[in-house]
């Protein structure tokens, strides 16, 4: 397998802004002069369903999607999202995980409950793993929907890019008038 | 400039660059943005058809006339284009003619898993199938040339993968490319007995001619393992080609097949004998591998790959005992599921509701959004088959209670746009053939599943310019079905809609029931309802849980309170309305 190429995986719910967030996330690695590859699954997963990324970059990348347990690290919008994915990362890799719970239709309904301790057993079992909730920190910034941005912040971090220009990706791709908070929320995602 | 695009903008792209004239489709995951994409540009005529044969149609009409067409679909959709397709292998093209359909391995968003590969052999038309978005913008481009200089239509085949996935691509200029002159040519063009036997001789001709061509493009090439051992030769196409060089990099030499049909017997021949094991890699069914056992060439292919579902590099590593030991994490979680649900707000709610509480109703369901009252709490729908099956085969339903005995209700329940699509001949048939059922007519003014495109009854163009809207009201009165069998309800009133239900039922000819909202997430919708919200008085609230079972996710039992979600909450007022406490109430 190509050594070179590394593997992100972007999981959440339909209307949390994984896409954008990965959107920002390749157009940034190819500005920045990798092959890069996203795929993403669009449809039924969009009304309220699981929704993935796969983001792999490198030198040269050949398949656009990532096999279970081949993840260098995982990002997950919501929680138990992490949980679902979590047989995607490899053995030494990275779990960021927004602390934020959606419950779903099953849940809501009662037929299916949602699990109480899933960040501190994720911790117990992955080593790198950081939990903190970027819907607060977000809100906190002016806009809970900020949060995909303060998750990109951390995920760049956690890849080891964060010293490249950001910001100059964030200008391309974010309006003007949401652009302030969206920088902001990247600098803080970065110091997570 | 190198940009990042998916398989469907880089297709999008080529064909307009290589002078593409005439473009028409019906949306369809994973196909959609590929007219989305081609209506960018105002220099050449697209458009939304009502289905997929229609597309076909036009872009066929357009090729005979002379300029380059192309009709863009997802798998099943060329199920209702093989009509136009085959006889168009006989008639052949003027203008560049290209019909592009969207496979669906995984069925990420589909009904069935149907290899379009088959369809190659079996309409005896060229085929291409790229691997990534660059190959899609340059093989597009291809594929217009080859449709022209052999005068066959080409089918493009892609994969939700390829259509989905953004990849580094390096885009050019259009290039004009005048329309040919069309001059009448019934023998050729009018496909009548007679004429088509001459053609298929012509036709049976040309596949040998691409047959030579298949040998000699670069479109099938080899690539050797990088220290020239001979020991594994890999033979693949599409998607796979890519899984595969993630498995076996540069340790094994590759014949990557991008025309694969007609298939290049020696190349295929001459490339296996040079290794002592080959491995056909492709997803679904053996399309290449039944080729290459043709041959005589032992292989090992669905002997370990799987048949169903997509392939990914981990499934080949352990097909061909490459893969490292497993490291996967476990959490031991039980992990609620989370399935697609009908959005909050969503106006087939109130529909799905009231129609359950009917437990002599069977309805029979259809392809979009509304599939999903299928899914609990809602749990309405019996069947679900293909686009337009919904109505059609309510009548197979009631003409089987003749035997069944049953005295049970058949309703079929379609959108409006899936309606447009092929429901209407199966309205025609219930009335015609007397077949009591009810149709629900489920119109939320758009085609939304596959991310809001105009329809027939929206009144729009593609481009968004106004035009004719088709009323469906007069087409169902044209159709045969009487005014007083006819009910136009709005599904947010649910007394509304359960009166028509009721009557509905209780009718002994065809009735039709057309719900009429539009779509919670149409733009426009949800700026007029953005400050609408229900919140629940809990000193009124007996917690009795009657408004979960509409199951919209704004809705929330926490901490022993109902609680109603304002990120979520359009303010339908479907849950207030089956209160029986009037404890939920809109906010002022």
């Amino acid at each position: 397998m190509a050594q070179d190429t590394k593997s992100i995986l972007l999981v959440g719910v339909g209307g949390q802004g994984t896409i954008l967030a990965s959107k920002i996330l390749s157009q940034g690695l190819l500005h920045f002069g990798f092959d890069v590859k996203m795929s993403e699954i669009h449809g039924m997963s969009q009304r309220g369903g699981s929704v993935t990324t796969h983001v792999r970059f490198g030198k040269k990348v050949d398949s656009p999607i990532i096999s279970k347990g081949s993840a260098d690290i995982l990002v997950a919008f919501e929680k138990v999202e992490a949980a679902r994915y979590l047989d995607f990362l490899k053995r030494d890799g990275k779990l960021i995980v927004n602390n934020y719970e959606i419950y779903s239709l099953p849940v809501i309904t009662g037929v299916a409950s949602y699990p109480e301790d899933v960040t501190d057993k994720l911790k117990t079992i992955v080593n790198d793993t950081k939990v903190f909730n970027a819907f607060e920190l977000a809100d906190k910034l002016g806009n809970s929907k900020a949060q995909n941005i303060v998750l990109l912040g951390a995920l760049v971090a956690g890849i080891g890019l964060a010293e490249l220009d950001w910001n100059s990706v964030l200008e391309e791709l974010i309006p003007e008038k949401m652009l302030d908070l969206n920088k902001k929320a990247f600098e803080l995602g970065l110091m997570l | 400039m190198k940009q990042l695009l998916t398989g469907n903008e880089a297709l999008a792209r080529g064909a307009w660059e290589a002078g593409l004239s005439v473009a028409s489709a019906y949306p369809g995951t994973p196909s959609t943005e590929i007219l989305e994409n081609l209506a960018l540009h105002k220099d050449i005529c697209t458009e939304w058809a009502p289905n997929e044969k229609v597309a076909l149609e036009v872009a066929s009409g357009a090729s005979i006339a002379g300029v380059r067409a192309i009709a863009a679909m997802k798998h099943v959709g060329l199920n209702v284009a093989a009509d136009p397709l085959f006889t168009m292998a006989y008639i052949g093209s003027l203008g560049g003619l290209v019909v592009v359909s969207a496979d669906d391995p995984g069925m990420f968003s589909s009904q069935n898993e149907q290899d379009n590969r088959l369809y190659a052999p079996h309409a005896h038309i060229p085929m291409i199938e790229p691997s990534n978005s660059q190959e899609a913008y340059d093989y597009i481009k291809e594929a217009f040339d080859l449709s022209e200089k052999f005068d066959v239509p080409v089918l493009f085949r892609m994969t939700t993968r390829i259509c989905h996935s953004k990849t580094v691509v390096e885009v050019g200029d259009r290039v004009e490319h005048p329309a040919l002159q069309y001059v009448k040519n019934v023998g050729k063009n009018v496909m009548v007995p007679a004429a088509a036997k001459v053609r298929k001789t012509i036709l049976t001709k040309r596949l040998q001619e691409l047959e030579k061509f298949s040998e000699a493009t670069e479109l099938n090439r080899v690539e050797y393992a990088s220290d020239g051992n001979r020991r594994i030769g890999v033979i693949t196409s599409g998607v796979s080609y890519n899984h595969a060089r993630e498995v076996f990099g540069d340790t094994v030499s590759y014949l990557k097949l991008a025309f694969t049909y007609p298939l290049p017997p020696q190349k295929i021949s001459n490339f296996a004998s040079q290794f002592e094991s080959i491995y056909v890699i492709e997803e679904n069914e053996p399309y290449l591998e039944n080729f290459v056992k043709q041959l005589e060439i032992k292989c090992h292919g669905k002997d370990l790959l799987p048949w169903e579902g997509e392939l990914d590099s981990l499934t080949i590593a352990k097909a061909f005992g490459m893969a490292s030991e497993n490291v996967n994490f476990a959490h031991g979680l039980d992990l609620p599921p989370r399935p697609p649900v009908l959005c909050p707000g969503c106006p087939h709610r109130g529909f799905y509701y009231e129609v359950s509480k009917f437990k002599d109703i069977v309805v029979t369901g259809d392809i979009g959004c509304y599939t999903l009252g299928a899914v609990p709490p809602l749990s309405s729908i019996d069947t679900c088959i293909c686009m337009g099956g919904s109505i059609s085969a309510a009548c197979g339903f009631a003409h089987a209670d003749h035997f069944a005995k049953t005295g049970k209700k058949f309703l079929g329940v379609i959108g409006d746009s899936t309606f447009f699509h092929s429901g209407i001949t199966g309205l025609i048939n219930a009335v015609v053939n007397k077949a009591p059922i009810i149709v629900a007519i489920l119109d939320n003014r758009i085609t939304a599943m596959t991310g809001h495109q105009e329809n027939p009854g929206t009144g729009r163009t593609l481009q968004g310019e106004v035009t004719h809207q088709v009323d469906l009201i007069a087409l169902c009165k044209a159709c045969g079905v009487k005014d007083e069998n006819i009910r136009a309800i709005d599904p947010y009133n649910i007394l509304e809609t359960r009166e028509a239900i009721r009557l509905a039922h209780d009718a002994t000819e065809v009735f039709v029931i057309i719900a009429k909202q539009p779509c919670a997430l149409i733009k426009s919708v949800m700026k007029a309802r953005a400050r609408m919200k229900c919140y629940v008085d809990q000193s009124k609230c007996i917690k009795c849980k009657m408004c979960m079972k509409a199951g919209c996710p704004a809705l929330c039992f926490q901490n022993g309170q109902i609680i109603i979600d304002k990120t979520m909450c359009n303010g339908c007022e479907i849950c207030a309305q089956i209160c029986p406490k009037q404890a939920i109430m809109k906010e002022e």
